[in-house]
């Protein structure tokens, strides 16, 4: 028998009113991995995990957290999972530690319990010597690692996190990337939906693509990349590049215009570049191909709104 | 949310304590201005309609008009401040601040906390209700041990009107729709329940809506029990005002279910 999964989705189906936003899902995370759930706005992604909470009821399908059926046993289930939403939720009622103390009872720990935990917490999320700060007196950045130290109140196994890094500036980013990393290292396992591709390749072991409720693709970053899409882009933009672009398509093995700029992918783009060379009043931008290139040729370049 | 699930009896947990302290907590940093609140305003109503309509009324019931108001006042004041609770906080911690969106995410579920919401707006009319058996016995006229016995009504009535503000909250698409609900049921509510004059002074008919309403019957039990008698039909009373709360509660659990948990 294979060791059970931290979380199991199958034949997932949510409708709302007339439009079905999660069409058949079927996921599987390993204990200790770290999850990514990419897609655009509207793909499913939050619908996706509020089901897996058990706080919406799905039309069909099975969900097992932790061993747990989801939504039947969502309450044990959520117990032993720490939960980052999309939203920063804190009680402005309260200082930074009351916030984390009165979390706490919600999982029925003892004030006893948690006290000793607050420091620490607050260590983690870089907010040591902020215990007696009021909510509204915190950065953007700051607010996203208390939700972080709140998810993790009761040490749990499991971690869900909505965008967590939406909003943040590059600083904040990388210091909340670090800390996840630090909560992978320490055996959690980690589910995190994102539209960053960055993030996404930085953080996540196994990602699966979602879009229009379903999922499209799902591996290891490098696995999607390598098996969908060319390995090299070459990027031009200028005056004159949608001529530029008939020649293009010649030299590379595949070229999209998006806007002003060509992309063209290639596994060699040695052409291409020789190409472009000649025409100085194109600028040209090469490098490696990278997940949300795979993302843009699986979902497409339309706004989602 | 197939319709099994959505009616449901609500079956919240003992979990929903954790939602009454943190309740509880806040109102610990603001007790003071509030209890202050609770003593204020209806000590100002008192003595300028006790004090001044009693001059002119004379005796009433066969006692000062002072007792007489003070008594739906209890009533009362525990109405609005059950009321005010479960509408106006309620909703900000529900649509505003997302704090119950914050605490289903913990192994709580949205009956735990609106358990807790009950439970909380019923203790601020609690707290509203002594506030003002306070005022009654400084003034003399409670009549103890039975006054006492005013307590559990004041947390009979509080629940009614907790239950049925949560319900009203489960609909609210702002905080001007609580106008309607204030403005339309709960000032009549108050003119006509024995507040202000007997019920018995109404109209056959208004005098039959006067008794459909919850306040009618806090009103019936909590005058006697300060002036020291048993309320007449004191079992019917109690039983209206119970059942004002379990209808209320169900109803709300059924609207917020429909909202939230989609």
């Amino acid at each position: 028998m294979s060791p059970p999964q931290a979380l199991q989705v199958r034949g997932l189906r949510k409708r709302y009113a007339d439009q079905e936003v999660v069409c058949g899902v079927d996921l599987e995370v390993a204990p200790g991995e770290c999850f990514g759930l990419l897609g655009p706005n509207g793909a499913g992604k939050t619908t996706t995990l509020r089901l897996c909470l058990g706080l919406a009821y799905p039309d069909a399908g099975e969900i097992r957290l932790l061993g747990n059926e989801v939504p039947a046993r969502a309450r044990e289930a959520r117990a032993q999972v720490g939960v980052v939403p999309q939203f920063d939720n804190l009680d402005p009622d309260f200082s930074v530690a009351e916030n984390l103390m009165v979390y706490g009872r919600y999982f029925g720990l003892t004030s006893r319990e948690i006290a000793p935990r607050i420091p620490l917490l607050l260590e983690f999320a870089g907010l040591a010597g902020r215990a007696e700060s009021k909510i509204q007196a915190l950065s953007g950045g700051m607010k996203r690692r208390l939700t972080l130290a709140r998810a993790l109140v009761n040490d749990p196994r499991v971690l869900f996190m909505d965008e967590p890094t939406t909003g943040l500036d590059p600083q904040a980013r990388h210091l909340i990337w670090e800390r996840l990393r630090r909560l992978t290292q320490e055996g959690r396992t980690l589910v995190l939906t994102t539209h960053f591709m960055e993030e996404a390749e930085r953080l996540c072991g196994r990602v699966a693509i979602m879009d229009h409720g379903g999922i499209i693709a799902q591996g290891t970053p490098r696995e999607l990349i390598a098996r969908h899409i060319e390995s090299q882009v070459v990027e031009a933009h200028g005056p004159g590049v949608e001529a530029w672009m008939a020649d293009a398509r010649s030299l590379a093995s595949r070229t999209e215009l998006a806007g002003e700029t060509v992309f063209c992918y290639a596994d060699n783009v040695e052409p291409v570049i020789a190409s472009l060379r000649s025409r100085t009043e194109l600028t040209y931008l090469h490098r490696p191909a990278n997940l949300e290139d795979l993302f843009l040729k699986l979902t497409g370049r339309d706004l989602r709104d | 949310m197939d319709n099994t699930r959505l009616y449901a009896p609500p079956a919240p947990s003992l979990r929903f304590i954790a939602v009454w302290r943190r309740h509880f907590l806040v109102w610990r940093k603001l007790a003071i201005p509030s209890i202050l609140g609770n003593l204020a305003d209806p000590l100002i109503m008192l003595f300028g309609l006790g004090y001044g309509l009693g001059a002119v009324l004379g005796e009433f019931g066969g006692g000062s008009y002072f007792a007489f108001l003070a008594a739906g006042f209890m009533a009362s004041t525990t109405m609005y401040a059950a009321t005010f609770e479960s509408l106006f906080s309620a909703f900000s911690r529900m649509h505003v601040q997302k704090t119950w969106e914050a605490i289903v995410n913990a192994p709580m579920t949205l009956e735990d906390v609106l358990a807790g919401e009950w439970a909380w707006a019923a203790t601020k009319g609690l707290a509203a209700g002594i506030c003002l058996l306070a005022i009654v016995a400084v003034a003399g006229y409670a009549h103890f041990p039975l006054a006492l016995a005013s307590i559990p009504v004041v947390i009979l009535i509080g629940l009614a009107f907790a239950a049925l503000g949560l319900a009203v909250n489960a609909l609210a698409t702002g905080y001007d729709f609580f106008s309607y609900y204030m403005t339309l049921l709960l000032t009549p509510m108050m003119m006509l329940s024995g507040v202000f004059f007997p019920v018995e002074r109404l109209p056959p008919v208004l005098q039959a809506v006067a008794q459909a309403t919850p306040l009618y019957h806090g009103v019936e039990l909590v005058r006697p029990l300060l002036a020291g008698a048993v309320p007449v039909h004191a079992l019917l009373h109690v039983a209206a005002l119970a059942g004002y709360a379990a209808a209320g509660f169900y109803l709300a659990t059924v609207l917020t279910r429909r909202r939230l948990f989609k």
